[in-house]
């Protein structure tokens, strides 16, 4: 919002003025019993609480339009890919780093399932072979098991030079799947800078709307928080708060005191 | 605890599934399958003799809480072993999930190590 007038300006303190004057009036005439004076002034007073409040409405009205404004939306919903508001342009980007953390997501997860077996095997062959060699070296072996052993071994090495130029290539690969952080991070940065500015332009408007409900004398009654188990996904600041475990262990203390 | 046991991973996100059943493989389960919220989860379970049932909380559909809930209902499968594995980790959810008869609760992000303990606990209480 652009207009950064005061809000608890000169209307608010003006119409308190008037209303005092008025009053103070209204009891003189009641008390000299000119009833035909104290209904045209009750009049008044009413005119004077409407000014008011049509005055807040329309800075409330045009507030709201220049949020909508600043904000891109388009009220007619005309759905033009060119000019995309900022809300649906904050959406999309959302989407795009969902998509590009799946993908990273996924695409590590098959090269380490790739990998995982190999090194398996690999542990496998070399427990083998080491109880071999053991036997080699305490002698134990007999030429013909020697000469059995040895083509073995070759092709072990043979694999193990294969397999571990896979694995090294898989972690060079698993390595670069991790660019998306950088890409993510500037656009959640960017999408962070408009949640910023809409809260600020909702608080505002906030304010105004207060305003007009101080002229109408709404009141509203707060509403009583249930205690919520809906899923709200994973919990921000989770140190500084009561209400929410910190951790594994939080849970466990918790689960036990509840007889787990 | 048997190794072939049926194991059912319920998650909206197939990453954390894949993750999940990469861990049990490591573990040495094997015999596992997938379903990503409970409306295609508590099917499987009905018809499928399925021996462990390890569930996300927060997902579209049926939640992990209303699947628990329907399981523990259910003449059939209401002794099943249920672990949930959330990023839920308000008290109150806890509670809840403790009253609707979990049997275990690991919050995310969670390690391979936390993953086995409580698997085990739960088993070693079954078992004896």
């Amino acid at each position: 919002m652009s207009n950064d007038q005061p809000l608890s300006g000169t209307s608010g303190s003006m119409l308190e003025e008037t209303l005092k004057e008025q009053a103070t009036q209204l009891k003189i005439l009641l008390d000299s019993g000119d009833m035909t004076g104290a209904m045209s002034l009750i009049a008044d007073m009413n005119q004077t609480r409407d000014d008011t409040l049509y005055q807040e409405v329309g800075k409330l009205t045009r507030s709201l339009h220049e949020a909508i404004r600043n904000f891109q939306i388009d009220t007619s919903r005309t759905t033009g890919d060119d000019d995309l508001s900022k809300i649906e342009d904050a959406t999309d980007r959302l989407s795009y780093v969902v998509d590009l953390t799946n993908k990273a997501a996924n695409k590590t997860l098959d090269l380490v399932e790739d990998t995982m077996p190999m090194a398996s095997e690999i542990r496998d062959e070399a427990n083998t072979f080491k109880k071999e060699w053991e036997r080699l070296r305490r002698k134990e072996m007999k030429p013909a098991e020697f000469r059995a052993l040895a083509p073995r071994m070759d092709a072990f090495l043979a694999q193990l030079g294969t397999d571990s130029d896979k694995v090294y290539k898989n972690l060079s690969d698993i390595l670069l799947a991790q660019d998306f952080q950088d890409l993510t991070g500037q656009v959640i940065q960017r999408v962070t800078g408009l949640v910023k500015e809409v809260e600020e332009n909702l608080v505002n408007l906030v304010k105004m709307a207060g305003k007009v409900d101080q002229i109408t004398g709404t009141v509203y009654v707060a509403e009583q928080k249930q205690a919520d188990i809906a899923g709200e996904g994973p919990q921000m600041k989770t140190e500084q708060r009561e209400d929410v475990v910190s951790g594994q262990d939080d849970v466990d203390d918790l689960l036990s005191s509840l007889g787990f | 605890m048997n190794k072939d046991m049926k194991i059912l991973v319920v998650d909206d996100f197939s990453t954390m599934r894949r993750i999940i059943k990469n861990l049990l493989r490591d573990l040495g389960f094997t015999n596992t399958d997938e379903a990503d919220d409970g409306n295609s989860a508590l099917p499987m379970l009905q018809s499928g003799k399925y021996d462990f049932l390890i569930t996300d909380w927060n997902m579209p559909g049926m939640t992990g809480i209303d699947l628990l809930r329907n399981v523990r209902s259910d003449e059939n499968l209401k002794t099943l072993p249920v672990l949930m594995v959330t990023a839920e980790a308000k008290r109150d959810q806890i509670v809840a999930a403790a009253q609707a008869g979990v049997n275990g609760y690991v919050v995310k992000p969670f390690t391979a190590a936390v993953l086995k303990e409580k698997i085990e606990k739960i088993f070693e209480r079954i078992d004896s």
